[in-house]
């Protein structure tokens, strides 16, 4: 690694996340002089330029990709608009253990002063929290599901490579053309598209100042640099941010800078889930790369260091604070940017080359908590590619995780989408499926299944609470057979589900109508040609998820009810209820009995696996097909990202023999410690799922490291990747570290700052995970060699 | 339908031959090593294994027992074995599995049912099925039986073998193996005697029969510190590997202490309390004569 690179990284690595209030400032000052003179769309659009007219800006030593979203790196700002903290909340930020945000009494000052009085009552989660209808709150409250949207905007965006072969200036041009063509006589929406295009034309002006003021602000920095070598690297990202994003790269640093850029406006203009992500990296830059390879322009290590520098800049933009159940849903620093690498090209051909190698490399030595990066893996990827993978993998960063190209592509196809366009896609965030650069799949929340189970149990009321939660569906000793009580599982899941969507289709109205994003808009495909945003059916496909969360512990339980109440008898419904209400209380026998003598999803026992497949046809039912507001279709996921923990906290003792509180399964993984016949026998469960019908399932795998010593044994690991790839699995990841090192990390944490863990869908640094979680990591089955 | 008797059944082996395996445990060896990794396998009867620590004093077993070989006691649950006929109910019924029946009847059929069941493995990663133990030998019509079925259905078959059965047996076997894994593990007579409980002479002349069928063979020799790692016993071993021609690799297993704690769970004696395990570095050193004699060598494998 080059020194420049070594500090870089460092500095980095050593940076505290820590709340800057200028954007807050700047928007509300904004607002407040301009409220009512503009259109919501352009209103908006002025407010962004008015940003990045007036932000502070940053250009560190070494650096070669510019710009920051704070005034310095992991400096976070806030989105009164969307959620306006409270006092409160902000001091929270500062004093709470874990995913802490720096924040001081002054920042406090200037909320109560200005911030607060303006954005109380106008910002988005004000408006959904007075809205919402009471049933929903009680659930929300009681844990059944979260809702995304209340605190961060719709994001989850990958682009595709469009932004390579066109700057701003052309985007402009195709507005104008577009704003020439409206035909007031004939188009009804003539007037509404006119607001969307003038502000998305505003929106490409802020971007190019934004670039411009860097380009005057490193002309200014050479003025005064004496090392002649860094003076001619400052006139050169001058030079660099002159040219893009107004007009289409030209090399290897103007097309990294150009994401940059467009990544950095994005998240400046809204929070949206998953910051930004460049997708296909080594396709967009492939030509780049060769061009200046070949010209001798750059070599090598050259590209490296461009591209070492663009990683390192993920890494200085955590997410913004999260409070409340969203920061319990997702309690982590990382912004989700999950690069894909290999994959297929758009006429179907394999898309790994030199780049992808390159990319790995990088990946091994920058392994920060973000970017964080993938490898889509087809039936046309060498072999040389996917083991490339599994040796970093082996160095346990818990990354690259591993997706299956085929099945990503297949789910697209079955949902919609061009062939071409699917294979253009993959997966962003944790697992999600997308159509990069033509789509908006927005995640809406987690639904808590096994909480649905346990409401289903209780006659629609919540043990926890005793408040009524659901329709009447029976008590649990009313049901004569199983398939009486599953019926009540159905009813209390369609309640639930409609409930959920109800609320999101309000939200997300919300969105469209206040809340556009023009700047997000210029850079997904057909917002333009349609006149829409981004938020409101803009792009050519849009795709609303909800994603279902504890199906291991959901299936296990079921399991339970059926083998020991109604098959052998064994154990009376009023017993097990009693049990379960008392969290097992002076029933210990019966637990281990629940624990130890049940079919368990995850072991490739069909009795167990069909009442899985059962579950997870009774969810896509039930979700799947439903319109949104946007034009699309809701359809399902089965990701979990921090938020089965959260969940396990709200439902009681389960019929697996979970006791209360504890947490319930990750993604489409098996409930912890429920899988005893080793890793081919849990891929082959999940081969059961019909997972090409969901838009992305989890597996989570822990390999003790001496699992993967040696070669052998990494072609042995690449060999059960294809396998379950041959089962149509969507994706699995690793944990390579044994227990000694987590629980040693647990007692010195000061010693392991550095140890990273595969979390849900992304790498955590462990020793900055709640204690709930890390027990949860502990407690996934290790796979050892028999 | 032929029959057999098995002690485990495991899925993703990594090291009981080429790529991802299932490996089929058979019950009972000729053999009593000293250091056997599964001496629970040794006798060829069922074991009933019960541990006191998980045991919740339920009774539940107590119930179930038709026979009513059980009682609980202050120190747990007690089986007269004289009435036990080792049907297992017991373990079916007991919550914690504080008691587990070690040996278990199979099918032909129910083997095959779990072997295919992780066929698209063995296809991704060129592995197959493992035939272990125990001693597979020890039950050769079952082992032949199995070995057939496995041919018709293209499996890889690989045979684990203590060496020790009639050779006539052994030559039948290997018409329907593809790899054998076999065990070598002391070349003086008295001590191999001594050690294992079985001459010496026989399993050398069966390796000698296989290597003269050009069957392909991987010799395994388990490192016992203070029984064979010598060198006068690494010199015999090396001459006589010299004379063979279709040994394609050596694995030296390195010796386990966990071995000792599975002697004393099942109640079998313990004689090795002086052994410590080998330090990998010293067991490359124990390799390099036999890599000088131009044979590949694998620690563990």
């Amino acid at each position: 690694m080059k020194e420049r690179i070594s500090r870089l990284r460092q500095m980095s690595f050593d940076a505290n996340p820590v709340v800057s209030t200028e954007r807050a400032e700047l928007m509300t000052e904004f607002y407040r002089e301009n409220d009512g003179k503009y259109s919501v769309p352009v209103m908006r659009a002025r407010a962004f330029l008015h940003l990045c007219q007036h932000k502070t800006l940053y250009l560190g030593e070494d650096e070669l990709i510019v710009g920051e979203r704070g005034p310095a790196p992991k400096a976070v700002p806030t989105f009164p608009e969307l959620t306006c903290h409270s006092a409160d909340d902000l001091r929270t930020l500062n004093q709470r253990d874990k995913v802490h945000y720096a924040t001081d009494e002054a920042m406090v000052e200037v909320y109560e002063r200005d911030v607060i009085p303006y954005w109380r009552g106008r910002s988005v989660r004000d408006r959904v929290f007075s809205h919402v209808p009471e049933a929903w709150s009680k659930a929300y409250q009681a844990g059944v599901f979260t809702e995304f949207m209340e605190q961060r905007a719709p994001g989850h965006t990958t682009l595709d490579g469009e932004i390579y072969r066109h700057g701003l200036r052309d985007y402009q041009a195709r507005i104008q053309d577009h704003l020439q063509r409206l035909n007031y006589r004939a188009d009804p929406d003539a007037a509404r598209k006119a607001e969307q295009l003038e502000a998305m034309s505003i929106s490409c002006e802020a971007g190019i100042v934004f670039a411009e003021r860097h380009a005057q602000f490193a002309e200014e920095k050479a003025q005064q640099e004496s090392d002649p070598q860094r003076r001619a690297e400052l006139l050169q990202i001058a030079a660099v941010c002159r040219h893009v994003p107004a007009h289409a790269p030209r090399t290897t640093w103007e097309a990294i800078q150009t994401y940059w850029f467009h990544h950095l406006a994005t998240i400046t203009e809204l929070n949206g889930w998953d910051a930004m992500n460049p997708g296909h990296l080594d396709q967009h830059l492939r030509p780049f790369c060769e061009r200046d390879l070949a010209a001798g322009a750059l070599d090598r290590d050259g590209v490296k260091e461009l591209l070492s520098c663009l990683w390192i800049k993920f890494n200085n933009h955590p997410a913004p604070p999260k409070v409340g159940v969203t920061a319990k849903e997702s309690g982590t620093y990382n912004d989700f940017t999950n690069i894909n690498l290999g994959g297929l090209t758009r006429k179907g051909a394999d898309a790994v080359n030199d780049l992808s190698y390159l990319l790995l490399e990088v990946v091994d030595e920058i392994h920060l908590l973000q970017p964080q990066a993938n490898v889509q893996i087809s039936r046309r990827t060498p072999d040389r590619f996917l083991k490339s993978a599994c040796r970093v993998i082996r160095k346990g960063y818990g990354y690259p995780a591993i997706f299956n190209a085929d099945a990503v592509i297949a789910e697209q196809v079955r949902a919609g989408k061009t062939l071409e366009d699917a294979r253009e896609g993959g997966t962003s965030g944790c697992i999600e499926t997308g159509a990069f650069g033509k789509e908006a799949y927005v995640l809406t929340g987690y639904l808590n299944v096994p909480k649905v189970l346990e409401v289903a149990l209780n006659d629609g009321i919540d043990p926890l609470s005793g408040e009524r939660l659901g329709p009447a569906t029976g008590s649990a000793s009313s049901f004569e057979s199983f398939d009486d009580l599953y019926q009540a599982f159905q009813l209390q899941l369609a309640h639930f589900i409609d409930l959920k969507v109800e609320v999101n289709q309000y939200i997300e109205s919300m969105f469209a109508r206040y809340m556009p994003a023009p700047y997000l808009s210029l850079l997904i495909q057909d917002c333009i040609e349609k006149g829409r945003d981004y938020y409101d059916g803009g792009p050519r496909y849009n795709t609303t998820y909800i994603q279902c969360c504890g199906i291991g512990t959901v299936t296990d339980s079921l399991s339970a009810l059926r083998k020991h109440v109604f098959q052998t008898e064994r154990v009376s419904m009023d017993d097990l209820h009693q049990a379960l209400a008392t969290d097992f209380t002076d029933a210990e026998v019966l637990r281990q009995l629940l624990v130890n003598k049940t079919p368990k999803y995850g072991n490739d026992l069909d009795e167990a696996d069909e009442l899985m497949q059962r579950v997870y046809a009774s969810l896509f039912d039930t979700i799947d097909g439903r319109p949104n507001t946007k034009g699309g279709r809701y359809h399902l996921n089965m990701l979990s990202t921090t938020c089965h923990v959260y969940f396990g906290t709200r439902v009681g003792a389960s019929a697996d023999g979970r006791r209360c509180a504890m947490p319930i399964s990750d993604g489409t993984s098996p409930a912890h410690g429920a899988d005893r016949n080793g890793p081919t026998a849990v891929c082959r469960s999940l081969g059961k799922m019909d997972q090409i019908r969901s838009g992305g399932t989890l597996l989570n795998q822990r390999f003790l490291p001496q699992v993967l010593e040696g070669e052998e044994n990494i072609s042995k690991l690449a060999a059960l990747v294809r396998t379950y790839f041959r089962l149509d699995g969507h994706h699995i990841q690793f944990n390579v570290v044994d227990t000694d090192t987590l629980r040693q990390a647990q007692q010195h944490p000061e010693n392991h700052r550095d140890l990273l863990v595969r979390v849900a869908g992304y790498s955590d640094y462990f020793v900055d995970m709640g204690t709930d979680l890390q027990e949860e990591v502990i407690a996934r089955t290790a796979q050892e060699v028999f | 339908m032929t029959h057999g008797r098995i002690f485990d059944l495991k899925r993703y082996s990594l090291h009981d031959g080429p790529g991802i395996r299932t490996t089929v445990f058979f019950k009972g060896c000729p053999l009593s090593c000293w250091w056997c990794h599964n001496p629970e396998s040794q006798d060829r009867t069922p074991v009933i294994h019960y541990r006191n620590e998980l045991c919740l004093g339920c009774e539940s077993c107590v119930d179930i027992c038709e026979e009513h070989a059980l009682s609980l006691t202050t120190s747990g649950i007690e089986r007269d074995e004289t009435r036990c006929r080792l049907c297992g109910a017991c373990t079916e019924v007991c919550p914690t599995n504080a008691r587990e029946i070690v040996g278990r009847e199979v099918s032909v059929e129910d083997v095959l049912n779990e072997v295919e069941k992780d066929r698209l493995y063995y296809d991704e990663s060129g592995g197959g099925v493992t035939f272990s133990g125990g001693e597979p030998l020890a039950q050769s019509e079952f082992l032949l039986a199995l070995l057939r079925a496995c041919g018709e259905r293209d499996l890889h078959r690989t045979v684990d073998t203590s060496g020790l059965a009639p050779i006539k047996t052994v030559i039948e076997v290997a018409e329907h193996t593809d790899l054998f894994l076999f065990d070598l593990k002391v070349m003086s007579p008295e001590r191999h005697q001594q050690v294992t409980g079985v001459p010496v002479q026989p399993i050398l002349d069966n390796l000698r029969a296989l290597d003269q069928r050009g069957q392909a063979l991987r010799v395994r020799v388990p490192m016992i510190p203070g029984i064979n790692d010598d060198p006068d016993n690494f010199a015999a071993m090396n001459s006589f590997l010299g004379t063979l021609s279709n040994v394609s690799q050596v694995d030296l297993l390195p010796f386990h202490l966990s071995a000792r704690n599975k002697h004393y769970k099942f109640g079998i004696p313990w004689n090795l309390e002086e052994a410590e395990e080998i330090e990998p570095e010293r067991l490359l050193e124990l390799a390099r004569p036999l890599q000088d004699h131009g044979l590949t060598v694998a620690i563990g494998g």
